[in-house]
């Protein structure tokens, strides 16, 4: 009984001098002069692990041949079915890909496609900032891919090489 | 010669809003030209010097009474056709009580009764200076000579307010409710009870 | 120059009498209206910039002038050329005229009120014997651009939200009514200067410090007379996506947020004018009376104001938001009660001289 009279009271009290509220209040007012964290974008950047998956590439070997073997496993573990692959026998008897089409809409960047690579052909890099301005060039082409794939391919070797012990 | 333009401008707006109000088929227009109504009104008093009357309307008339008269209108659904109906079997008591109040007035502000409306009297007042209150003087007539009625008045709506909390105070037994202050108050050991118990093993 | 100066005063002198006055009357208004609307845009960048700063951003600093971003001071001029050039899209079957009369209405007691409010001592408007009256009487007309807003957008979620809102302020006007029946026992006018001259001499006088629980009451009420965070249930940004102002965009929608604004610069400056003592210096003999600091003069005013304005925002950044039901129980079984027990409380403190009151 006694108890109960005392914590109504010192709650009577407390709620009385608003003194939750001047805690709160407190709190964000400290806040108010720490120093801020934003990163001013497009002049500063968040620093990226080697393992973000951003816009695909596919790769060559250092010879110039392209990697990929046409095996569709990453079509099959396309979770988003963004991955459409043709292949026909080359001339000199190797099985290539005359299709390897990546449709941007349906992919959701998981980087399964990646993981499911036998040859390490199919890649997803750093690039995070690209747009579409008409419809239908949101569809990658083989082309387009090996061509990202030419220009940025000592960028995801050395991501490669820098996530290589943690696989 | 400006004192002049602006009575008569407001009491123009005056009388058009008051027409307003009977005359539009949307009682929230009405509303609204009552609201409006009291505007002209209480700048008509502002010209006679009674700023505390003037001001009081516009707070409690405008800012409160009719902002509850509106809430409640256009909360109804009023069918404007069906109360057009009785128009005309209600026009004769209408008239009656028109024509009475119009006598009323007459009588009042005419040079029947007495000298308290008549021209005389009018043309005597006199414009106060600058310094002087109208609230002052309202509350020392208010609190000395008619202090008997001001009270009964504000005992009369003192028992109207409880009474009105009363009438809403009815709680029917399957009503549920939240208790707020008890709620935050409550601690972890008013809800919950930690015992020690051996572990049981089925046999 | 000089020349100029001088036919320019010849045609003044030639002008009647009635004229030079209303000129000079309308020169008064644009003198503080200007200023005032400038207030009211800089007030939405603060804002920005304080909650920013609160949660560890630094808000708005893109927007500048000719090319230099200045800490994106051009911010709300951006705003509100944007707004400007939407378009107001009016609801079918709508009250056009009320649709478009609601910002207005809502927008017009908020400028009206600083016809009243001293700036300095004399710097005035109109010197009127009742201006707490007339401030308690146009705050109270503010409501009607909320109701009409509701009604004439022909919308069942305006017209809902609007009772909602429209119920908040009716309730906390009177809680705040209340409080300034306080402030007009202590000072015994009800002309603004006076009240203030009552305060004067050092901060002990202040009406802070005798009518501390009615200066709570006050503030508290007039953040939820602004529907202003944490009681801004008529607009709810973050669950119910604003009130009575659904159907409103563009320009007609910008004005409720300049009226928004207007209002917390309004309860701010009143603030300060009822409970602060205003004008009046706190330092006042303690630094001098040359010391710019030392002496009561608008800086002090603008400064006490514009430290209630940031408590808004600081209030907009810490609290959460009530829930409807604690918003009207709040108001009426908690601040009216206090405010009627401290009017009693006053009262015997003026019957029996103590306190601030003795002779």
């Amino acid at each position: 009984m006694m108890s109960s009279l005392s914590k109504s009271f010192r709650h009577f009290v407390k709620s009385f001098t608003l003194f939750e509220l001047f805690q709160g209040l407190g709190v964000t007012g400290r806040y108010f002069f720490k120093p801020k964290i934003t990163v001013q974008y497009p002049e500063e950047k968040t620093p990226m692990s080697p393992r973000f998956r951003g816009l695909h590439a596919l790769r060559r070997y250092a010879n110039g041949e392209e990697r990929c073997i046409a095996c569709k496993l990453c079509e099959a573990v396309c979770p988003a079915l963004a991955i459409t692959i043709d292949s026909e026998e080359r001339a000199d008897g190797t099985r290539r890909t005359t299709r390897y089409d990546i449709d941007l809409f349906k992919c959701i960047y998981c980087g399964f496609c990646e993981e499911a690579c036998p040859v390490d052909s199919i890649v997803e890099t750093h690039i995070f900032e690209y747009h579409f301005e008409e419809r239908g060039t949101q569809v990658m082409t083989k082309k387009m891919l090996l061509e990202i794939g030419d220009k940025y391919e000592t960028e995801i070797a050395a991501n490669k090489q820098a996530d290589a012990p943690y696989r | 010669m400006i004192i002049d333009l602006v009575f008569f401008a407001f009491s123009g707006l005056l009388l058009l809003a008051a027409m307003g109000v009977i005359v539009s088929k949307n009682p929230v227009h009405s509303a609204l030209f009552l609201v409006l109504s009291f505007f002209a009104c209480s700048a008509l008093w502002l010209l006679l010097e009674a700023e505390f009357l003037a001001i009081t309307l516009v707070l409690v008339y405008v800012g409160a009474v009719m902002v509850l008269f509106l809430f409640v209108v256009m909360m109804l659904d009023i069918n404007v056709a069906e109360m057009r109906e009785g128009f005309v079997r209600y026009l004769p008591v209408g008239a009656l009580v028109a024509v009475i109040m119009v006598a009323q007035m007459v009588w009042v502000v005419g040079d029947f009764a007495g000298d308290t409306f008549n021209g005389e009297a009018l043309q005597q007042s006199v414009r106060h200076a600058a310094d002087y209150s109208n609230t002052k003087e309202l509350g020392k007539v208010l609190y000395t000579d008619y202090v008997l009625p001001f009270e009964v008045a504000s005992l009369i709506l003192l028992v109207a307010i409880i009474a009105a909390i009363a009438l809403t105070m009815r709680r029917r037994s399957t009503t549920k409710y939240q208790t707020p202050d008890k709620q935050i108050q409550v601690k972890r050991n008013d809800r919950l009870r930690i015992i020690k118990m051996d572990a049981e093993v089925e046999k | 120059m000089d020349a100029l100066i001088t036919q320019a005063l010849d045609i003044w002198y030639l002008l009647p009498e009635d004229w030079q006055t209303l000129i000079l009357i309308v020169a008064k208004i644009v003198l503080i209206l200007v200023p005032l609307m400038l207030c009211v845009a800089y007030v939405t960048y603060f804002e920005r910039k304080v909650i920013g700063a609160m949660q560890v951003r630094i808000g708005p600093n893109r927007v500048g002038f000719f090319g230099f971003s200045l800490w994106g001071l051009g911010q709300p001029i951006a705003d509100a050329l944007k707004l400007m050039m939407k378009e107001i899209v009016i609801p079918t079957q709508s009250s056009k005229f009320l649709f478009l009369l609601a910002p207005v209405l809502s927008i017009g007691p908020a400028l009206a009120a600083w016809a009243v409010l001293p700036f300095d001592r004399g710097m005035v408007l109109t010197d009127i014997n009742a201006g707490l009256l007339y401030i308690l009487a146009l705050t109270s007309i503010g409501v009607y651009g909320v109701i009409i807003a509701g009604w004439a957008s022909n919308s069942k979620y305006a017209i809902l939200s609007a009772l909602r809102a429209g119920a908040q302020i009716v309730a906390y006007e009177i809680a705040m009514g209340f409080a300034l029946v306080g402030v007009l026992m202590a000072s015994g006018s009800l002309n603004i200067g006076e009240i203030i001259e009552a305060q004067a001499g050092g901060v002990s006088n202040w009406f802070v410090w005798p009518l501390l629980p009615l200066f709570l009451v006050y503030f508290i009420s007039g953040v939820a007379e602004t529907n202003r965070a944490p009681f801004d249930v008529a607009e709810g940004e973050s669950e119910i996506v604003a009130g009575f102002h659904v159907e409103y965009s563009g320009m007609a929608f910008a004005i409720f947020f300049l009226a928004e604004y207007a209002n917390i610069i309004l309860i701010s400056a009143l603030t300060s004018l009822m409970f602060l003592g205003g004008w009046l210096s706190p330092l006042e003999g303690l630094l001098g009376a040359d010391h710019i600091l030392g002496t009561s003069s608008i800086i002090w005013f603008f400064g006490k104001t514009a430290f209630f304005i940031f408590c808004f925002l600081w209030f907009r950044a810490t609290f959460p938001r009530y829930r409807y039901d604690q918003i009207m129980r709040l108001g009426w079984k908690v601040f009216i009660p206090v405010t009627i027990v401290w009017l009693f409380v006053e009262a015997v403190m003026v019957v029996m001289q103590v306190g601030p009151w003795a002779v």
